[in-house]
């Protein structure tokens, strides 16, 4: 099976400082796929590589076959890459309806509007609250308004960045069936700092540190790394699970 | 757009104030009558201005050259070209909407503050060329569209832009045009792109739009709104001179707007009318009217910060588009 995303040589530079060094990385498809690291391992600038809010320095990004390094990044979501942003930023004075509605009116014309948006409100557990100023809502229901606006784009590969930062441990449940039911068809990649929450969900993990691919496996297989055990779950495997 | 239950009402409040605003045409004295005429063409020229700033949340300190380019293209068109009034009309609209293409393209390589100074720069750029070709356009002192000229011959039938009735009935249906376009614009899919760029471009590119492309629009769809109020002007009240260009006439929509309201589809026309209005009855006790009309709008400022009917739609009339 060919991936869906590879990058090769992928790296960005900040001024002296390789935020991204030289990145190899394969995603297949229908993979949910977790990368974990310690704060300023280049994480969310990785994705935002892949996704084209920030070009890089150096390398290529290949996505479904398709050479997509120098396409601007709008041009990147109409090929079905989505991301959702580690820090929320929903519409704040527009109500959820049309949050969601920005992001479905324009891929999906056949269809009526209001039903698409409705879905997506739906599979959040929204659809109550379609009318609240988006600003106003409580922010666990700020972050899974961000998450309706991406599968209202009708993602290939889901850009997930800490989607459960400040959601509490009633969320976290909703959220990962949530994702477990998006995974069946779409590519997720999710950076996620709650560990509980990447060994639920994730098929493999990819650890990053320092710019560059500390390691990559399956949840069994990080979990026993003692490399990845230091660099970043403390050195005690009690603090990964 | 903020509701689907508003829809109707919105429809029905448009088609009202259209209604009323035919029939005070038939019972305001004359001179009210003629100030009315004149206000709806200016808040055509205002309603242009408020799809750019209002809804897509670009400040343009450059407006009056789109205005004055419809002005001037139908005036130089009829008085030198000897072109008819309804070609003349068509002509003004094309070079608004062409000159807001050209500059749309430039000014929009920027954004904030070096957005307000290059649109200022190119509207300059516009009144000092008004000035310099002064052979053909009589610079400050402009030009008269001959009052024959100003007219419309249907058969048998003649359409006198002269005359009152007429003028005002042609503002009207100019203003109700636009008016309803508008709504068109702020109720559609493109309305909700630019009040997303408005609110987070940076997001709005991250659903998969082409922000600029967007903005393009918008800069056209004003340019050629206020290019009509210009080109109706010219036809309807028959001067064409620079004044029009000068800087005045840019910051004059952004007031009118501010004040009745930005991203609301009746603002526009109500700032302009309060403002015509404050500036005609103070200018009538003193000389320095300019001090009442900044009392004014500090007061308006105060109370009303988002426009009147930014205000009213906030603290009452959510269905307001």
């Amino acid at each position: 099976m060919t991936p869906l995303l590879t990058t090769h040589g992928l790296s960005r530079d900040f001024g002296g400082l390789k935020a991204v060094d030289s990145v190899d990385f394969s995603l297949m498809p229908g993979e949910i796929r977790a990368i974990i690291g310690p704060n300023g391992a280049g994480k969310t600038t990785f994705v935002s590589l892949v996704c084209g809010r920030i070009l890089p320095s150096a390398g290529r990004i290949v996505f479904d076959g398709r050479d997509i390094t120098d396409m601007p990044a709008h041009k990147r979501v109409r090929l079905g890459i989505a991301y959702t942003f580690q820090i929320t930023s929903v519409f704040a004075r527009l109500s959820a309806y049309d949050n969601v509605a920005l992001a479905f009116q324009r891929a999906q014309s056949g269809r009526s509007v209001h039903d698409g948006v409705m879905e997506a409100l739906d599979r959040t557990g929204l659809a109550d609250r379609a009318k609240e100023t988006a600003g106003a809502m409580a922010y666990g229901h700020q972050r899974l308004l961000e998450v309706a606006m991406g599968l209202a784009l009708k993602p290939r590969l889901l850009i997930l960045d800490e989607p459960t930062q400040g959601l509490s441990d009633g969320e976290i449940a909703g959220f990962i069936a949530l994702v477990r039911e998006i995974g069946r068809d779409a590519t997720v990649l999710l950076i996620e700092h709650n560990m509980h929450v990447v060994m639920e969900l994730a098929q493999r993990i990819t650890v990053m540190e320092a710019g560059r691919i500390l390691a990559e496996g399956a949840p069994q297989e990080i979990r026993d790394n003692v490399a990845v055990q230091e660099a970043y779950l403390g050195g005690t495997v009690e603090a990964a699970s | 757009m903020k509701s689907d239950t508003g829809c109707g009402k919105a429809i029905a409040l448009h088609l009202v104030v259209i209604a009323g605003l035919f029939g005070l045409g038939f019972v305001l004295p004359e001179y009210h009558h003629g100030v009315l005429a004149r206000v709806m063409v200016l808040a055509v020229f205002s309603m242009g201005y408020n799809v750019l700033f209002g809804y897509a949340g670009l400040l343009s300190l450059g407006h009056a050259m789109f205005f004055a380019a419809g002005l001037y293209g139908a005036g130089l068109s009829m008085i030198h070209l000897g072109w008819s009034a309804p070609a003349g009309f068509a002509a003004g609209v094309i070079a608004g909407a062409v000159l807001a293409l050209g500059v749309g393209v430039l000014a929009l390589r920027t954004t904030g503050v070096a957005f307000m100074i290059v649109t200022m720069m190119f509207s300059q750029v516009f009144y000092l060329l008004t000035l310099y070709f002064s052979v053909w356009t009589r610079g400050d002192e402009g030009l008269v569209i001959p009052q024959a000229r100003r007219g419309l011959d249907l058969g048998a039938m003649r359409l006198d832009f002269t005359d009152p009735m007429t003028r005002y009935m042609l503002a009207l249906g100019l203003f109700a045009i636009v008016l309803l376009l508008t709504l068109g614009v702020a109720r559609s899919g493109f309305g909700r792109v630019l009040v997303a760029i408005r609110e987070n471009e940076e997001r709005t590119k991250m659903l998969g739009y082409d922000t600029f492309a967007n903005k393009l629009s918008a800069v056209v769809v004003s340019g050629t709104f206020c290019a009509a109020a210009g080109a109706a002007y010219a036809l309807l009240f028959g001067y064409v001179g620079s004044t029009f260009a000068s800087v005045q006439y840019s910051i004059f929509p952004l007031l009118w707007v501010l004040l009745g309201g930005a991203a609301t589809t009746l603002g526009p026309f109500l700032g302009t009318l309060f403002m015509y209005y404050v500036v005609d009855i103070a200018s009538g006790y003193t000389s320095a009217y300019m001090l009442i009309v900044g009392l004014l709008l500090i007061l308006l400022i105060l109370y009303f910060p988002k426009g009147v009917l930014g205000t009213v739609r906030e603290r009452w009339l959510r269905w307001l588009p």
